[in-house]
């Protein structure tokens, strides 16, 4: 008799997004808030972990067709090359930089480089989280 | 003027060559080209006589490593003339020798004269060398060139066994004198020879002099087979005979003589020096013609005979060194130094005779296929030149005239009755000794040296033992000893060419102060009378004639002397040990337990700490600056500990797991008391991804079976664990509380000025210290490719090896 799990994916549905929410919150409040990159990638990686738990492991990949391996070589790529950009102004390998700008809807936001370099370590962390969990389960 | 060192360097750009050679002209037996390396050098050697007998020397430098003082400096004397003539002059006869002894069919000659020539010009190198570090760069390639012309025919095992064993001796040596070397160069702050020579007053209180002059006799004597290193030259006799003529004989073994002669103005005069050279060399000189006579084989027996004359030399040189004691030059001092130059005149005399000797060897063994004297006899009507040679070389050898060895000996019988008239260094009790060993010593040579004629050439002619029907020897192969022996009986009658040309400028060269004093030796007189040492041959000739006549006697005295107690017993029975030995040491503690490694790592930890902490007495426990402990602090603590202990008692793993994990909550409950937000976090998801890696893992694990240990390594592992904890604890303790520095955290504390971040943590992680992060980042990414890796690329149990493609 196959289970049903009706209760457990009604709820995933839900709950997904409000883990996502809650990890891309903790990514960009990292800079003035508790938070960051290395957290919110994690959390971030557990949203996908709850789709796979409720639904099986083709269904997701059908919906969200991302080749984590590539997601995780990606983001260690983009923290390597935030820290050559710095090479093309002169200034010493990994420097960051930040200001202030006026922009249309946000109003007085400030806009620093280290966001990149946080964006860099996300996609490293979710790619390798979920790579590792998906490596296991498909094995088993 | 480069003369030298280019000479040096020929032979190696020769050696190069000689493959292209037997390759291209494959007609021509190899060696008629290698012949013109040494004739050529002999021949530009020769042209300088002249100028070094009338006291000039050459020298030149090549700039190598002028940084650290090694140069490739040459310095051509009357001492390192006498070597080089003789290392091209035998060289040439013995590659003559060569081109007929070795067959072009069988044997593989470009390896054979790629070696020699090696060996030539490392030889040159040796004698030529005025700079020390690179003296020692030729003296090793000498023992490694001999290494491999003994192993020539690698397929036999004896040859094998004789190459090990001279390279692991002379290399010790080498080793030894090249510590010698370092500790004389920084004393007198120069490598070069010559310069260390000219200040050597200057440093000989120094408290390295002494051990320095040991290290270098050592290597001089592991080279020149000096007792009790001498045992590698017998076993050196599985090499093709040339090579036993030239290196065995005439050559390398004579370069730790050079060594000691070139020496001797630095520590001769000193009382360690006279004692150990003379002593050791006197006493080789009595070993080796005691074990001459018990040798069957005809290249062993010459080889003892090496090994003794060796031994003469040595002592001859010790002896004559006394003459540096005294300040003054005068009579008497003249008459000391006379063993110096009785040592050079038996170097030379040596070569030439014991270089025909062993040609000859070859010739028999040649000729008739077998070297053993018990075989042989009866060969003085089949091979008569061979014969005549063999005479000439023997006699020579014992010391009899018309020919030089009788010369030389009278000299060495004149150096040690001087010696014994010594006053210093305690020779009023002692000096009486060395005429006598010297004197003994010499009737044994004598026997040796009738046997290997009469056992040879004498007695019945016993084909049926032989292989080949004896026959005399092609004229190619006789060329070379007729040569050597023109010389040794030329000596006898006009001494005092060599002596005027060649020996007074080396002796020069190691007594520099008597050529300065103006005083020389008188010429080398063939009849000087009757005197003590004529005597003293007569008796050589009479007790030794005596001795031989009845030397089966004789055989009971080697009785006392078994070979379970030889020096060769001693050293296989050391390279056994020490194998075995450290064998078992390495399986004692190598076991493949990964238990045992960590205990050892754990014991070393603590053990190095620990008497670190004792030893600097830095333990302090200081309790002033710490913060009140709350009550939230002790409960969670508590929590911890038992948590801790209870992971130690559990039975099962999911227990162990859980527990973990309560360490791990508890851990950021920890962190947010302390006020880190960000560390809490992560520790919350990391602690829990990690419990359900755990949780998949173990689930594919077979049930924990609780092992069945001993209580001893029981307890042992909780001891080691304790001391463990109790050192990092004691540690913790000690270093907080102290405050050396101010702390850097107050840079961080701009982080919103300097970053533009509120979070200090992330502006470090992300600004300040990214390198870290950036690194981190590619950790964590390496990991995950290494699980995905492992997981999707295992080999299936009986499948493809993935991994061997």
């Amino acid at each position: 008799m196959k289970a049903n799990d009706v209760i457990l994916r009604t709820v995933t549905r839900m709950a997904v997004f409000i883990i996502l929410t809650f990890g891309v919150y903790l990514f960009l409040a990292g800079h003035n808030e508790p938070g960051g990159g290395f957290v919110g990638g994690l959390v971030l990686a557990s949203a996908f972990v709850l789709l796979f738990l409720s639904f099986d492991i083709e269904t997701v990949q059908k919906g969200i067709p991302v080749n984590f391996k590539l997601l995780a070589a990606s983001g260690a790529l983009l923290s390597v090359l935030t820290g050559l950009g710095s090479f093309l102004f002169g200034a010493p390998f990994l420097t960051q930089v930040f200001d202030y700008f006026h922009l249309p809807i946000f109003g007085e936001t400030e806009l620093a480089t280290v966001v990149l370099f946080e964006a860099g370590v996300s996609l490293a962390v979710i790619g390798t989280v979920v790579t590792i969990i998906l490596s296991i389960s498909e094995d088993v | 003027m480069y003369t030298m060192n280019i000479a040096i360097i020929i032979p190696f750009i020769v050696a190069a060559l000689v493959p292209l050679l037997y390759k291209r002209v494959p007609r021509i037996h190899t060696g008629w080209f290698v012949l013109l390396v040494p004739a050529a050098l002999f021949a530009v050697l020769v042209s300088t006589i002249p100028d070094i007998a009338t006291g000039e020397t050459f020298a030149a430098t090549i700039e190598w490593m002028p940084s650290l003082g090694i140069n490739f400096t040459t310095y051509l004397d009357g001492l390192s003339l006498i070597f080089g003539l003789l290392i091209t002059g035998v060289g040439s006869l013995v590659v003559l020798y060569s081109i007929y002894y070795l067959s072009m069919k069988r044997e593989s000659l470009h390896n054979f004269y790629v070696y020699l020539l090696m060996f030539m010009g490392a030889m040159l190198g040796v004698v030529f060398s005025d700079n020390l570090m690179v003296l020692y760069v030729f003296w090793e390639l000498t023992s490694i060139s001999s290494f491999l012309l003994i192993a020539y025919w690698y397929h036999r095992r004896q040859s094998r066994y004789g190459a090990q064993k001279s390279m692991l001796i002379t290399v010790c040596g080498g080793f030894a004198m090249l510590a010698g070397f370092i500790m004389l160069g920084t004393m007198a702050g120069t490598f070069s020879i010559r310069a260390i020579i000219d200040q050597v007053g200057q440093f000989a209180d120094h408290g390295l002099f002494i051990a320095a002059m040991l290290l270098i006799l050592l290597g001089a004597f592991t080279k020149s087979a000096q007792f009790p290193f001498h045992i590698w030259l017998p076993d050196a006799m599985e090499a093709p005979t040339p090579v036993s003529a030239y290196l065995h004989s005439a050559t390398m073994v004579k370069a730790g003589i050079y060594l000691v002669a070139r020496f001797t103005p630095v520590f001769g005069g000193e009382e360690v020096w006279f004692w150990v050279v003379s002593l050791v060399g006197l006493f080789t000189l009595f070993w080796g013609s005691f074990t001459a006579i018990r040798q069957t084989d005809l290249k062993a027996l010459l080889a003892y005979s090496t090994i003794s004359q060796l031994g003469l030399i040595m002592s001859l040189l010790g002896l004559g060194s006394a003459a540096l004691h005294f300040d003054d030059v005068n009579e008497r001092t003249v008459g000391y130094s006379v063993a110096i130059f009785a040592a050079l005149f038996h170097l030379v005399n040596h070569s030439t005779f014991k270089g025909a000797l062993f040609m000859v060897v070859g010739i028999v063994d040649h000729e008739t296929g077998t070297r053993d004297i018990r075989k042989l006899g009866g060969l003085m009507t089949v091979m008569p030149i061979t014969f005549t040679l063999a005479v000439i070389g023997s006699l020579s050898m014992a010391g009899l005239p018309p020919f030089n060895g009788f010369l030389s000996k009278e000299m060495f019988f004149t150096g040690v009755l001087n010696a014994s008239e010594l006053s210093i260094f305690s020779m009023e009790t002692w000096g009486s000794l060395f005429p006598i060993v010297a004197w003994i010593a010499s009737v044994l040579t004598f026997v040796y040296c009738m046997m290997l004629i009469f056992k040879t050439f004498f007695g019945e002619y016993q084909p049926e033992k032989l292989e080949k029907k004896a026959h005399e020897a092609p004229i190619g192969m006789l060329i070379p000893p007729v040569i050597l022996a023109s010389f040794v009986v030329g000596l006898f009658f006009f001494p005092n060419v060599l002596g005027d040309y060649l020996l007074k400028p080396g002796y020069a060269a190691v007594l520099p102060s008597y050529v300065e004093g103006g005083r020389f030796l008188d010429n080398i007189e063939a009849w000087h009378g009757i005197n003590t040492e004529l005597l003293m041959t007569i008796g050589v000739v009479v007790f030794g004639f005596l001795i031989y006549r009845y030397v089966h006697f004789w055989n009971n005295v080697y009785a006392l002397f078994p070979r379970k107690w030889s020096f060769d017993a001693l050293y296989n029975g050391t390279l056994m040990q020490l194998e075995r030995r450290s064998t078992s040491i390495t399986q004692m503690y190598m076991t493949g337990h990964l238990p045992h490694y960590l205990a050892y790592i754990f014991v070393f930890l603590i053990v190095a700490l620990s008497s670190v902490m004792v030893i600097t007495g830095s333990f302090a426990f200081n309790s002033a600056s710490d913060a009140p402990i709350s009550s939230y602090e002790a409960v969670l603590t508590v929590v911890m500990i038992v948590a801790a202990i209870c992971i130690l008692f559990a039975r099962s793993r999911l227990t162990a797991i859980l527990l973990n994990g309560v360490l791990g909550y508890v851990l950021a409950v920890f962190f947010v008391l302390f006020r880190a937000p960000d560390l809490a976090l992560t520790q919350l998801v990391i602690e829990t991804v990690t419990a359900a890696l755990f949780l998949l893992c173990f689930y594919f694990l077979p049930e924990w079976e609780i092992e069945k240990i001993k209580s001893r390594t029981q307890v042992l592992k909780g001891v080691v664990s304790l001391a463990a904890g109790t050192i990092v604890t004691m540690i913790a303790l000690t270093v907080s509380g102290t405050d050396i520095f101010d702390p850097i955290s107050n840079f961080y504390e701009n982080a919103y000025e300097l970053a533009g971040g509120n979070n200090m943590v992330n502006a470090i992680l992300g600004d300040f210290r990214a390198l870290d992060t950036m690194l981190e980042v590619v950790v964590l990414v390496i990991a995950g490719l290494g699980v995905f890796t492992l997981i999707k690329l295992k080999a299936k149990r009986g499948g493809e090896d993935v991994e061997g493609k």
